[in-house]
């Protein structure tokens, strides 16, 4: 593990994990272990939350302005990112009081269509990078692709960490790719890609966690949405977890980004009351929390109408894209 | 700022009725004894006037359990009973939501907890049991095992509808017949279970049901035609049972109280554990025999833990039973949140450190703040005295053998529950345990596979699983 001199400055107790290799695994480590049964049962337990009327309405509110609408095609063109600013900046044409969501989030070379479409809407243009989704690429390149985004106007990048460096123990090598990522971003912030679904346990995620956080992640963030599954209820409790015992250790506040497979209002609100219960509501901000989802957008935006309405009006009535 | 909205349960489900009747000899009676108002701890209104059995009323229950015994019950075909057990656990699911909602306005136990546990294990064990009926010679409890006869069952009012299950579902699968007396403040549900078992069609004087408050339990148990005596409560009354029974004829098992420690160990999966210690003691607000009620952490992660308990704590939802966002409902009856008080005073006089949620609580009901009192000591009360409310004891540890002696330095030993990701640790430890039930990272899960009971104090005998049969058997 390289010394390396742009390392986020840490209080003493964390600043000794990331020394060396040896420290970092040694700290990964020692941390306390997840019970799989017992997180999976908290999970469901809080999934029974019965959210009603004003507080509904505040969730999907809140849900949509948390949304980082995303695509991420080999088909995408122009066009396509143009109608999905639109989109962005009026979520519901007929309703103009829907906040807009947080973040469009695009490949890098769809960057700059976007940044011109969402110029001046306060709409964050995030770029996915550092060869997504795999992150099977050299380092250099890794960089390069980062830079492109940032030169293009991202003001958020979604980098992938090295699953393969991850999983055979190389945590000093991902530690450094993240800090080197981080560097890269300048301004931007940095969601650093977990992709739980190739890391298998909850003991890894916790790792790869307080890997992601020490190294300077301004959000971990679940899933690519290439790999199944993607975002679970369990797996962003132990995230969530992860940002809450961050903050009590350096009192600073880090976000936590669900991606892929949450493309339900009733699932959106069990992420929420997570948040709310297991981080804290200081948590339920795009500041902190964002939905990575593209299909979840249009349910909300019905599910919306339904308890303004009293009454469901069906995907017609929301626009496709 | 993200209020919950009010999320309740409609209480019309419940299909409450201005009164119920004691349940003798297949039909639905009036009580010689006198009638008692049931409360609704939640709100302290009445819910329900309920006749009671007079002695009289004993005796004519267990003779028609007897003639249900003599002509029907015990010589029917293990299968055919099978046939009406099962009938009760389908029942039981049919009217799921309505026993839960009026569990909820009785026992004031939250919605989510009579929905999600109490009923769906209710039903659990009569099809459980009903498995067995027609299996019991392959038990394992010798070739011909044959039913007792009439079997007098007294339940407390912590899990009014579960304990109900719990007695009743043996004693029927094994070819007994049964006379019940539910706990004087939650009667309903037991008379709910009735009817059920009246539209299953089971013959007259099977199942008798009788509410009333102490003395009506006392005659059942002592009544000499009964054969077998199965009691749920305290210990107290427990040796005034076991006491009386003496010298008599009788096949007895005894559940009873608990002072159940969880140990946490320092390689515990610690926001899991916090987890566990939660369920442990706040779930249905302490009013559970096998409660985690004291806390033995690993002085080495303790101020680690007790910090995240305090948090997780925090966030627990105090109030109405039937929202379906309570985590807490309301302490059964005024006397229970009296002694709740009486202890916590106590735990604080004798120099423990008390710490309790600032949740709001209703103003009218009977509610208990979640309680937590750290450097308690093996003297305090809090540490020996059974609490059977939502409060903590915490005390460290330094060594395994020392969170041993400590767990095991009770008069009870119903359950404990042992945190620790290291299997070896797991195993050593509960070989150590003094206790009926031992959980291994989790805690306070029920299944009627698994035989629930206690050491010592906490009672003898066993509910559940093929070793509880044995209970409702002459091997």
């Amino acid at each position: 593990m390289a010394a390396t001199s742009t390392a986020p400055s840490l209080p003493p107790a964390l600043a000794d994990a990331v020394r060396d290799d040896a420290s970092l695994r040694r700290f990964l480590h020692g941390l306390p272990g997840v019970d799989q049964v017992g997180v999976e049962q908290r999970a469901a337990g809080l999934g029974t939350r019965s959210i009603k009327k004003a507080a509904k309405l505040w969730a999907i509110d809140t849900a949509i302005s948390m949304v980082d609408l995303t695509t991420l095609e080999g088909a995408d063109t122009p066009g396509k990112v143009r109608s999905l600013a639109a989109k962005a900046r009026r979520p519901d044409p007929e309703r103009p009081e829907v906040p807009k969501v947080a973040a469009v989030c695009v490949y890098p070379d769809m960057v700059a269509t976007a940044v011109q479409e969402l110029q001046g809407t306060g709409i964050n243009v995030a770029s996915v990078a550092t060869a997504f989704p795999s992150g099977r690429s050299s380092l250099k390149v890794k960089l390069e692709d980062t830079a492109f985004a940032v030169d293009a106007g991202a003001t958020e990048i979604d980098m992938v960490i090295d699953r393969g460096a991850f999983l055979s123990g190389r945590y000093g090598q991902v530690f450094d790719e993240i800090v080197q990522v981080k560097h890269a971003c300048g301004d931007a912030h940095l969601k650093v890609i977990l992709e739980t679904g190739e890391l298998a346990t909850y003991d890894n995620v916790r790792r790869a966690s307080w890997l992601a956080l020490l190294a300077g992640g301004d959000f971990i963030k679940t899933s690519t949405g290439k790999v199944t599954p993607a975002a679970t209820l369990p797996v962003t409790h132990v995230m969530l977890q992860a940002v809450r015992d961050w903050r009590t250790q350096t009192g600073q506040l880090r976000g936590v980004k669900p991606a892929g497979g949450i493309r339900a209002t009733k699932d959106a609100i069990k992420y929420l009351v997570a948040v709310h219960e297991v981080a804290g509501p200081e948590w339920l901000t795009p500041d902190l929390f964002r939905f990575g989802a593209s299909t979840l957008l249009n349910d909300l935006l019905m599910q919306r109408r339904t308890q303004l309405e009293g009454h469901y009006s069906g995907p017609d009535y929301v626009t496709v894209d | 700022m993200w209020e919950y909205a009010p999320a309740p349960e409609s209480r019309d489900i419940a299909n409450l009725k201005p009164n119920y009747r004691m349940f003798v000899d297949g039909q639905f009676v009036e009580g010689g004894g006198e009638p008692l108002k049931t409360v609704n701890p939640g709100t302290e209104e009445v819910l329900a006037e309920v006749s009671t059995a007079s002695t009289a009323d004993v005796d004519k229950a267990v003779k028609a359990a007897r003639r249900a015994y003599d002509r029907v019950w015990g010589r029917m075909p293990g299968a055919e009973r099978a046939k009406y057990i099962f009938r009760i656990a389908r029942l039981i699911q049919e009217r799921a939501r309505e026993l839960a909602v009026l569990e909820s306005l009785d026992n004031g136990k939250p919605i989510k907890e009579s929905r999600d546990v109490d009923v769906p294990t209710a039903a659990a064990h009569f099809f459980y049991h009903a498995g067995w009926a027609d299996k019991l010679a392959y038990a394992g409890l010798g070739p011909d095992p044959r039913p007792l006869g009439v079997a007098g069952q007294v339940i407390p009012w912590n899990f009014p509808l579960l304990m109900a299950a719990w007695k009743i579902a043996p004693a029927l699968a094994c070819g007994n017949t049964v006379v019940l007396k539910p706990a004087e403040t939650t009667p309903l549900t037991a008379l709910v279970l009735a009817e059920i078992i009246q539209q299953a069609d089971l013959p007259p004087g099977v199942v008798n049901i009788l509410p009333g408050a102490g003395d009506v339990g006392a005659a059942v148990v002592n009544h000499p035609d009964v054969n077998k005596v199965a009691f749920t409560g305290s210990t107290e009354v427990g040796k005034i049972i076991q006491r009386q029974l003496a010298g008599a004829n009788k096949k007895i098992t005894l559940e009873l109280g608990g002072k159940a420690a969880n140990i946490v160990f320092d390689d515990a999966p610690l926001d899991q554990a916090v987890e566990g210690i939660v369920n442990g003691i706040f779930f249905n607000q302490g009013h559970v025999c096998c409660a985690g009620s004291r806390l033995l952490v690993q002085e080495s992660v303790a101020d680690e833990l007790l910090e995240k308990l305090r948090v997780r704590v925090s966030t627990l939802r105090v109030g109405d039973p039937l929202d379906k966002n309570t985590d807490i409902g309301a302490i059964n009856s005024r006397e229970q949140l009296a002694k709740i008080h009486e202890l916590t005073a106590s735990g604080e006089a004798e120099g423990a450190e008390r710490w309790t949620s600032a949740c709001p609580l209703p103003d009218k009901g009977f509610y208990f703040a979640p309680t937590v009192f750290s450097n308690v000591s093996q003297a305090m009360r809090i540490a020996r005295e059974e609490i059977f409310g939502p409060v903590l004891s915490v005390l460290t540890f330094r060594t395994p053998d020392e969170a041993v002696a400590k767990a095991n330095n009770t008069p009870y030993g119903l359950s404990a529950g042992i945190w620790t990701e290291k299997g070896s640790r797991i195993l050593w430890a509960a070989q150590k345990m003094r206790a009926g039930v031992v959980w291994a990272n989790t805690f306070n899960r029920f299944d009627p596979t698994a035989p629930f009971g206690g050491y010592q104090e906490s009672g003898f005998g066993r509910e559940g699983g093929r070793t509880g049969l044995e209970a409702y058997l002459d091997v």
